[in-house]
């Protein structure tokens, strides 16, 4: 579904990405992990065409076309979601009137009826309660005056709104208690569907706990120094990052 | 990939074409001949002469306004023509059937409704073309309760006497250059009068239209509201495209009488001249509104998105004790348009309150300004002021600039003052695009949660209007 080779990338001309290479398949889980200031949120931003960062060289396909050919809204309308690590807040719009007009460019994209204002408040009282958010917060500002845990909601909201196939979900558990992180965790999961994919980025091994992933990437200093299984990210937890960094050091990994 | 701000704005100017009408002119050029002819062929009493005389020979030992951030080639107010109006087969049409068809297809380009649309809306509709009042409807359902909606020149002759006890006295002919000129010169305009008691039944609506080339309107409205007589009057304008810069110097007047209350809102698009800054139309007004009365109310709304020079300060003089002044703006400058707009709030009434919210958004190489001015008088006792005034740039060549003038006289007055710049930047667009959303429909949807504040305040047709406005002049903002 998503596949990167040597991936370099910077930002203000420092190259902050230096040669990924990453293959997601359909119904695949994979966490990249690592310490901050690594690169993680940039890769995201990178695949969902943030205007500030330069690719500056390598090829990313989304289900076999380059990504880089497309605006960013029709890689959105194509099915790649980005939940960001700081949502942006928009005064004045009103959050249930941006969750409609996504919807509706997607459902338009896709052949399928746009939703009116009264259809589509049928269809998100459905979908609120699956992250356990109160409906008061659809006729608030998109994210103006959310606390972090309810701006994480509603990325996720986002997400079961537009039904990605391809979700990059950065720092999803920052600013997120317990509770809180077990409801997203669980509407994550349920979302997920074998013709779908996750790419969840983190620094804390705690989240993977819930959003179980098949793939374990660490990412630092703009490489991928080591990938496995789900068992590294216990490893990491127990350890911390260092051994990695020197093990990559050495030479070894990869 | 890198998507930038450049590229801005080019939805072509919507409304430019000419109409073919004969117009019955008089040569360009000013003096206190030019100034009887249109007296004389307006039918005008003495008293009107004469205020118009005063002003020519007080306008001619001023000299123009130099204070504001806008820059362009000062007028030859001798290559104006100063009189022109549409050639009528009778002098006054009974229905619209009478109607130079030529005028009407105008108008139906324009969007006007001024046939059944109109009634099914409930709006009445005073057209003015070119200086002249051409119809004007619903002045039967009107005249009913009392209320007058006609031409200034109708006003002029049908009640004189009304006319002669308002007109200059919010805006005296002395108060500044523009004023003076259109004291002088002003062909004609909109008279509102609701006596005592009356709410106006339906909204006041007038659209503008400037169409002969090089003529320069002065416009003439006054508005009375009586004791608790109330009103919403609605101003829109649009014009055809032209090379040559047009010069547009109105005087609004509002007075508002005990409990009256008055609401003016404007939705202004006007030929702002071409990407380069060629041509587009100069917009010097002066609008201001006098809180007579005990517990009066005005309120200006206006969305400012036309001209290429905007000059205009709708004001209240908050004399009533008790009384209330508000002004709601939206400015919105692209290209090489140039707006420096404000208001004044003058509270000379105990426990007066006055409301500022002024958005700014500038695109492409524009200047944006706001120029405020609250002042509390010595016995403005209790006196309140809330002010926000916040700018959006799009993109990074245009500019937005605040002045805001605080005087304060009485220390029991309140006088707040909140200001913001903000960016549509990289951010906000990427989070609505990586929702789906596509640049233009971000950008708008932006803009118009930014101007939530003024929207609100307009009336609903009006804001439906305003939103499909901002889009439009934003289109092609983002490349
Ligand atoms: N706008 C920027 N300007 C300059 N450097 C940046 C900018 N954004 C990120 N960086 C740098 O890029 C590197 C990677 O950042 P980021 O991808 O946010 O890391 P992570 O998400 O792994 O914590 C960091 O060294 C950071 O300082
Ligand atoms: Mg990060």
């Amino acid at each position: 579904m998503l596949s990167i080779k040597n991936l370099t990338a910077s930002i203000n001309g420092t190259p902050v990405l230096k040669g990924i290479d990453l293959e997601i398949k359909a119904g695949e889980i994979h966490a990249i992990m690592g310490p901050n200031g690594s690169g993680k949120s940039t890769l995201g931003k990178v695949l969902v065409g943030h205007p500030s960062y330069e690719v500056t060289g390598g090829e990313v396909t989304f289900d076999g076309k380059n990504l880089f050919d497309l605006e960013p809204d029709v890689r959105a309308r194509a099915g790649l979601f980005m939940g960001f690590q700081h949502p942006i807040e928009v005064p004045g719009v009103s959050n249930a009137a941006f969750l409609r007009l996504a919807y509706n460019k997607k459902a338009e994209a896709e052949g399928r009826d746009e939703l009116d204002p009264l259809e589509f408040d049928d269809f998100i009282r459905e979908k609120i309660k699956l992250v356990s958010m109160k409906e008061e917060f659809l006729d608030r500002s998109l994210n103006e005056g959310f606390s972090g845990g309810e701006k994480k909601r509603n990325e996720i909201l986002q997400m079961a709104v537009l039904e990605p196939k391809l979700a990059i979900l950065d720092e999803l558990d920052s600013g997120l208690d317990i509770d809180a992180l077990r409801v997203l965790g669980d509407a994550v999961n349920r979302l997920m569907r074998p013709e779908r994919a996750l790419l969840v980025i983190t620094h804390f091994p705690r989240i993977l706990e819930t959003i179980r992933p098949q793939f374990v990437h660490v990412l630092s200093g703009g490489r991928i120094l080591k990938s496995a299984g789900p068992e590294l990210a216990v490893e990491l937890e127990e350890r911390g990052y260092d051994w990695v960094l020197e093990e990559a050091a050495a030479g070894g990994s990869r | 990939m890198n998507s930038t701000f450049t590229g801005v704005t080019s939805q072509e100017y919507k409304y430019g074409f000419v109409t073919d009408i004969e117009a019955d002119s008089v040569a360009p050029g000013l003096s206190e001949d030019v100034i009887r002819f249109i007296s004389a062929k307006k039918g005008e009493p003495d008293w009107l002469l004469d205020f118009r005389l005063k002003a020519y020979r007080h306008w001619l030992t001023m000299t123009e306004p130099d204070w504001a951030k806008v820059a362009y080639p000062k007028p030859d107010f001798q290559k104006i023509v100063y009189y022109s109006a549409p050639k009528a087969k009778a002098p006054k049409y009974a229905s619209m059937d009478e109607v130079d068809p030529e005028l009407k297809r105008t108008f139906e380009k324009l969007g006007v409704p001024l046939n059944e649309q109109a009634a099914l809306a409930g709006v009445a509709v005073d057209v003015v073309f070119d200086s002249v009042s051409v119809t004007t409807t619903y002045k039967e359902k009107l005249k009913a309760v009392g209320i007058i909606f006609c031409s200034f020149s109708e006003a002029v002759r049908e009640h004189p006497d009304l006319v002669k006890k308002y007109l200059g006295s919010v805006v005296p002919y002395s108060d500044n250059f523009y004023a003076a000129l259109n004291s002088a010169v002003f062909t004609d305009g909109s008279f509102v009068f609701i006596p005592k008691g009356v709410a106006c039944p339906m909204d006041l609506s007038t659209y503008f239209r400037i169409n002969n080339k090089e003529s320069g309107q002065f416009e003439r409205t006054l508005i009375v509201a009586e004791e608790g007589a109330s009103v919403s009057y609605l101003e829109g304008c649009t014009a055809p495209q032209f090379d040559t810069n047009q010069l547009h110097a109105a005087v609004v007047e509002l007075v508002a009488l005990d409990q009256a209350s008055i609401k003016y809102s404007t939705v202004q698009n006007w030929y702002a001249g071409d990407k380069d800054g060629v041509g587009g139309i100069f917009n010097f007004v002066t609008k201001r509104g006098l809180c007579k009365g005990r517990a009066s109310h005005i309120s200006w709304t206006q969305v400012e998105t036309g001209s290429a020079i905007t000059w205009k300060y709708p004001s209240c003089i908050l004399l009533g004790d008790d009384s209330i002044g508000e002004f709601y703006s939206v400015a919105l400058t692209n290209h090489k348009q140039q707006a420096d707009t404000g208001t004044k709030m003058v509270h000379i009434g105990r426990n007066t309150k006055s409301t500022i919210i002024s958005k700014g958004i500038s695109a492409g190489d524009s200047s944006n300004s706001y120029r405020g001015l609250v002042k509390v008088q010595p016995k403005a006792e209790g006196a309140r002021n809330f002010s926000q005034c916040d700018s959006m740039l799009i993109g990074q060549t245009c500019s937005a600039s605040t002045f805001p003038y605080i005087e304060v006289q009485n220390r029991s007055a309140r006088v707040e003052h909140e200001a913001t710049t903000s960016k549509i930047g990289e951010e906000q667009l990427l989070y609505f695009q990586q929702r789906g959303i596509p640049a233009e429909e971000a950008i708008s949807m932006i803009i118009n949660g930014f101007c939530k504040d003024v929207f609100r305040e307009l009336p609903m047709e009006f804001a439906v209007e305003a939103t499909k406005l901002l889009s439009l002049k934003l289109e092609g903002s983002v490349g």
